[in-house]
């Protein structure tokens, strides 16, 4: 029989307004098996904690149940008072009688009757209670950093000048992601690339980190601390080791007519390739939808001129599985497609182009070499109209675009607008927008300085429709102010269209076990407290996979991704969970169930040797729980048909016994 | 006071429309074909129904001329479907005169499936006066 103590806690008035404390621990004191009972004013404080100790001490207490807050609060502060008093930290039950009961109810007499029966409950179920003792798990001291943009390449270079090794796995045969392809960088005008590319270069020289290009995760197993994680690398046919990058097989290759992904298709590139001249690593890929010699085995160009020998056509993909501690998702972004979007004539005009488009038209590396022109006649436009939010702030009933703000668009329009007047003040530039959202450090500034100094027009009101007219573009818009309709003839629209998180992140969610928002960014373990960890341990959200962000933001998040990482793998040992699923072999008849519904991975088999009748043997198949990656979850227990399966501290027979407690 | 919002959460329960989704970006106005056609505009038409100020909407000739092209309707990012709001108070002031509807037989032979009902109803409701 247990000695149970009992504590009530008025939180202030948090719960003494609403539930009559002296009555709830006068009621509990008559419950079998409690020997002491009391309530007072703070139960977490110094004065509450000494009281539950020397309570253990003089009453003699094997079991404790504190009638508080929710058990997030402060389950563990109660749990380290008992295990300082003595007694085992999971014989501590917690009734939450504040946010479950005082804070929802106005009523004083129902408020300390629910008290009441949330108090019974919690003693019926200390009843049960065995001690536990929970388990340690090893720490590899390696992070994965997935993705390779400005996100995952700042998360990586952090965590590795902390002195762990960090492995970047990257889908595109070159890290820099989205920022490699902008132009400027608002609101000071760097070049992207020169601030950039250093980055680049510093990964790749780093002594602790590993850049896996061309590669995806293919899938994650284990737990925190003890990831095993399998990583595709996608045959490149070409020895990344040997490849120099002088790109001589990409100015040889006889296949010219395949589209330039990084140009976004408005130029062609080779069947081998380069993406980008800083590209890092710098090493040569064939792409093969479209290489002769792979298609038909006539060709061999690349070979022929590659001095190092780097070409091998026989190259296959590539499966690695290497161990992690932790994991961060880098996943980023990308402008949402624009098939939707008739009204704007996207896809009826070349000279209707997105702004990322618009990135690489400007870039001195870009299609035209840095010089603004239409796509369809390589004319120098004289009046370009940007068209903010296309995509973003849609409602849900909409059936179209996004409901979030992209919050990206607005300093990059203002930056679009400014450089264009700067490099061609005989250009005329428009912005429709329907807000200017600009909260940041010197961003409204710019944002006045491309309308008071660079002579922009801002016209308030949406453009609903572009149709194109000869080699013209007449765009049809309301300027709200002036309460007027707008018909303007321009020479190039440039559409500020939605982002959205990359498509490769839900799948990746999957297999992180990570959990998403509705619009397929990642969620964060709290929106406030905790914005850079999943709920899922050992799990880290670093740059625009998270939400919307600019570069100033995404770094400084992957900083506080590494920060959360370097603090995990600088501990030797986890202590882990003990409330974990255990099975009973006698009853268990090796059905798989339990198998089958563990998101963990964490139940085997096992063929064992049983006492059966007559004094013979019996090998008979039991499931077994390996308690460092359970998670304690109950899937387990709920799918056994025979009632092997259960779960410490959280017992059917404890259940049962709580739930008898409240029908009582 | 109360005339003006008994008037105006007529509009909005006979039309279906939260006029209070609107984000005021003016796209239904950059879209409409009849702009210069009306008096008060398809984003003023929405402000001015959720401000309850739908006295001038009732006696303005823009409720003649809205094609109920359904173009705003479309392309709202919000939802907010202004063509409703029009034909709502075209209906309010064609209720209130008398022997003016459709007969019923007369409609099915003026039916076309190519076209939103509504847009046939409203058409008719315009040129029978």
């Amino acid at each position: 029989m247990q000695r149970i103590g009992v504590f009530v806690c008025w939180c202030g008035s948090n719960i003494a307004g609403t539930v009559d404390v002296q009555k709830v621990s006068e009621a509990l004191a008559k419950e079998p098996g409690v020997v002491h009972s009391v309530n007072y004013q703070y139960m977490c404080s110094q004065a509450g904690q000494e009281m539950i100790k020397n309570a253990i001490k003089e009453h003699k207490l094997t079991g404790i149940v504190v009638c508080s807050c929710s058990p997030r609060m402060h389950e563990a502060t109660f749990r380290k008072t008992a295990q300082a008093a003595g007694i085992n930290p999971y014989m501590v039950e917690i009734a939450n009688i504040r946010e479950q009961c005082s804070w929802i109810h106005k009523d004083m007499a129902e408020g300390t009757e629910k008290a009441i029966v949330l108090g019974r409950t919690a003693i019926a179920k200390v009843q049960l209670n065995a001690p536990l003792k929970p388990g340690e798990s090893p720490v590899t001291k390696r992070a994965l950093v997935i993705g390779g943009g400005i996100a995952g390449i700042q998360t990586a270079l952090d965590i590795a000048d902390a002195g762990f090794e960090v492995d970047i796995v990257e889908t595109k045969p070159t890290i820099g992601g989205k920022m490699a392809q902008l132009d400027k960088t608002f609101p000071t005008l760097d070049c992207a690339a020169c601030i950039l590319t250093p980055k680049m270069v510093d990964v790749a020289q780093h002594e602790k980190i590993k850049i896996y290009s061309y590669s995806e995760v293919e899938s994650v197993k284990g737990f925190v601390g003890n990831f095993e994680v399998t990583i595709k690398k996608k045959a490149r046919f070409v020895k990344e080791d040997v490849c120099t990058g002088c790109g001589l097989c990409t100015e040889k290759c006889p296949q010219k007519k395949v589209p330039n992904e990084f140009n976004l298709g408005m130029d062609n590139r080779r069947a081998i390739y380069i993406p980008f001249a800083q590209a890092v690593p710098k090493v040569a890929t064939i792409d093969a939808n479209y290489c002769t010699m792979l298609k038909t085995g006539k060709c061999g160009v690349c070979s022929k001129v590659c001095t190092a020998k780097a070409i091998d056509y026989t190259q296959k993909d590539e499966f690695i599985t290497e161990k992690y501690g932790a994991i961060v998702a880098a996943t980023g972004f990308n402008p949402i497609s624009m098939d939707k979007f008739d009204e704007f004539a996207y896809s009826q005009s070349k000279d209707v182009i997105t702004s990322l488009e618009f990135e690489r038209l400007m870039n001195a590396a870009g299609p035209t070499a840095g010089k603004l022109v239409r796509p369809s006649d390589g004319v120098h436009p004289h009046k370009i109209v940007f068209v903010q939010c296309v995509g973003s702030r849609c409602s849900s009933c909409a059936e179209k675009g996004k409901e979030y703000c992209s919050k990206i668009c607005c300093m990059y329009t203002a930056k679009h607008a400014m450089l264009t007047r700067d490099k061609y003040p005989d250009t005329d530039v428009t912005v429709f927008y329907i807000d200017v959202r600009t909260p940041g450090k010197q961003f409204d500034e710019f944002y006045r300085r491309a309308v008071e100094d660079y002579g922009v027009h801002y016209i308030k009101g949406m453009v609903g429709k572009v149709s194109p007219e000869g080699n013209k573009l007449i765009v049809q818009g309301s300027d709200l102010i002036a309460n007027k309709q707008l018909k303007i003839e321009a020479d190039l629209v440039v559409l500020a269209a939605a982002i959205e998180p990359d498509k490769s992140a839900r799948p990746l969610a999957t297999m992180l076990t990570a959990s998403m928002d509705t619009n397929d960014f990642f969620t964060e373990a709290h929106p406030k407290l905790r914005p850079v960890e999943s709920p899922t341990a050992g799990i880290f959200l670093s740059g625009a996979c998270q939400g919307p962000k600019d570069i100033p933001e995404t770094v400084s998040q992957a900083g506080a991704a590494a920060a959360k990482v370097i603090g995990l793998l600088a501990k030797d040992k986890l202590v882990g969970n003990p409330c974990v699923a255990h099975s009973d072999e006698m009853m268990c008849n090796g059905c798989s169930s339990c198998e089958k519904v563990c998101p963990y991975g964490a139940i085997t088999y096992e063929n064992k040797e049983f006492r059966g009748p007559n004094r013979t043997t019996l090998i008979r198949r039991v499931a077994q729980v390996n308690e460092a990656v359970c998670q304690g979850c109950g899937c387990c227990t709920v799918a056994c048909p025979s009632g092997a399966m259960d779960l410490k501290g959280f017992a059917s027979k404890q259940i049962m016994a709580e739930v008898d407690a409240i029908c009582k | 006071m109360e005339n003006k919002n008994n008037l105006r959460d007529e509009i909005i329960r006979r039309s279906g429309v939260n006029p209070s989704k609107c984000m005021k970006c003016g796209k239904c106005s950059g879209t409409c074909p009849a702009y210069d056609e009306m008096e008060y505009h398809p984003h003023q038409f929405v402000y001015m129904v959720e401000t309850g100020d739908i006295e001038p909407l009732l006696n303005s000739k823009s409720i003649y001329r809205c094609l109920t092209c359904f173009a705003c309707v479309d392309r709202c990012p919000r939802g907010v479907e202004p063509a409703k709001l029009v034909e709502a108070v075209r209906l309010s002031v064609i209720r209130q005169q008398g022997n003016n509807h459709l007969k019923a037989d007369d409609i099915p032979e003026l039916l076309d499936e190519d076209l939103p009902q509504q847009a046939i109803v409203s058409a008719f409701r315009k040129y029978t006066k």
